[in-house]
């Protein structure tokens, strides 16, 4: 069922090509969305979304677009699903859409979902692309939950807005980690980690 | 509003974004290529004199197109895409235009004009401005003031950078990691500032 090809895809986006401590690409939009488990969920699940199928549009278009302004229709793409998130939050749930502010809309110039279209989609078949897309997506999405998570449960005492037994009562809360240096305190340590445990693997593999 | 008041606001708003809404440091915007490029002083103070040159130009145009375009038409949630093109074909045509009236210019600016486009910062201050419902004299401000705020970022790390470069790192620290913990500790830096205009 798993083709070997899909499992290749698999291990390169949620390991070792991850977005986010390999490429360190596409943090910008997304970093400001991480003091809250669930903001950050959401802004996730958006840019999964776009990811993939914009992957995918690319990649089926890729035959019809001219090659220099390929950019240009990329962008294009994927700002169209990008609409779609931004109306659709701001019909059922107004007040994320305030929460995420100008966030759902960077997505467009979010680095990743380009480096994605440019390096895979505009070579590969529709379900190539898609499915890096997607994986590519992932390996992003739980990193910024394991940060978000660390910043709302040390900052607030709260884990999706429910409060945590110690950390709500005993801990001294650490405002520092919602406020953005503690963003980028914790992103450069959740890097530190991941590369780490990554480099140890590859010596031993040696 | 008179225009006396709109200036002094626009003052505010641009020393504001220069240190105590620092784009970069407090709304995260610019990220990628702070960290991609900030190894020499001479590229950062290029891609960030960029910035600064392109960024109020780019807000008046999209003030413009919102309010006397999108608006009248009800057209709003098209702004994403409109904005993207407006700041694309306008980045292309500086280049254009600079490479024509000032070959100095364009050496030193050329190469980076094209990475602006993808600069998130430069779409991120369009959709703030249009989210904070500025009028354009403030937006100019808020433009020329992210940008240079963008700019003392960039120029601060690439300097750390460069005296950086012969110390030993942890592995896994290298590269990214360590400019993210720096960029913390510069936004620590920056939050010192909060309070100084009294907002």
């Amino acid at each position: 069922m798993i083709s070997k090809k899909t499992k290749q895809l698999v291990r390169e986006g949620l390991w070792t090509n991850n977005p986010i401590f390999a490429q360190v690409l596409g943090i910008c939009s997304t970093l400001a969305v991480t003091n809250l488990v669930l903001n950050t969920a959401v802004m996730c699940a958006g840019l999964i979304f776009t990811l993939s199928l914009s992957a995918m549009t690319v990649s089926i278009l890729r035959n019809v677009t001219p090659r220099n302004i390929r950019m240009m229709v990329e962008t294009l793409i994927i700002a169209f699903y990008v609409i779609i998130i931004d109306l659709v939050l701001k019909a059922y749930w107004p007040e994320m859409s305030t929460n995420l502010g100008p966030y759902v809309g960077l997505i467009i110039t979010n680095c990743i979902v380009m480096g994605r279209c440019e390096a895979c989609s505009i070579s590969n078949p529709p379900k190539i692309a898609f499915f890096d897309g997607l994986f590519n997506a992932l390996g992003y999405s739980y990193i910024l939950l394991i940060i978000a998570t660390f910043r709302e449960i040390l900052g607030m005492g709260t884990f999706l807005g429910y409060a945590v037994p110690y950390f709500s009562t005993v801990w001294d809360k650490w405002i520092i980690m919602v406020m953005p240096p503690g963003a980028f305190f914790m992103l450069a340590i959740v890097v530190w980690v991941f590369r780490s445990i990554k480099l140890a693997g590859e010596d031993k593999s040696k | 509003m008179n225009l006396q008041s709109e200036m002094t606001q626009a003052f505010i708003v641009c020393i504001s974004a220069v240190f105590t809404n620092n784009i970069l440091l407090s709304y995260f915007l610019g990220l990628c290529p702070f960290i991609g490029s900030s190894r020499e002083v001479n590229t950062s103070a290029g891609l960030g004199a960029a910035v600064i040159f392109v960024m109020p130009f780019t807000c008046i145009l999209t003030w413009v197109v919102y309010h006397f375009v999108l608006v009248p038409l009800g057209l709003e949630f098209f702004r994403f895409i409109m904005f993207i093109i407006v700041i694309a074909a306008f980045v292309q045509f500086v280049e254009m235009a600079i490479e024509r009236l000032s070959p100095y210019l364009y050496q030193r600016l050329g190469v980076f004009l094209p990475l602006i486009t993808v600069n998130c910062a430069i779409l991120g201050v369009s959709l703030f401005m249009v989210i904070r419902d500025y009028s354009l004299i403030v937006t100019v401000g808020y433009g020329l003031g992210s940008g240079i705020g963008w700019f003392l970022a960039i120029i601060a790390m690439a300097g750390i950078r460069q005296k950086l470069a012969n110390d030993l790192i942890p592995k896994g620290l290298q590269g990214p990691g360590i400019t993210l913990i720096i960029t913390g500790i510069m936004a620590l830096a920056f939050i010192g500032f909060t309070g100084v205009l009294g907002t």
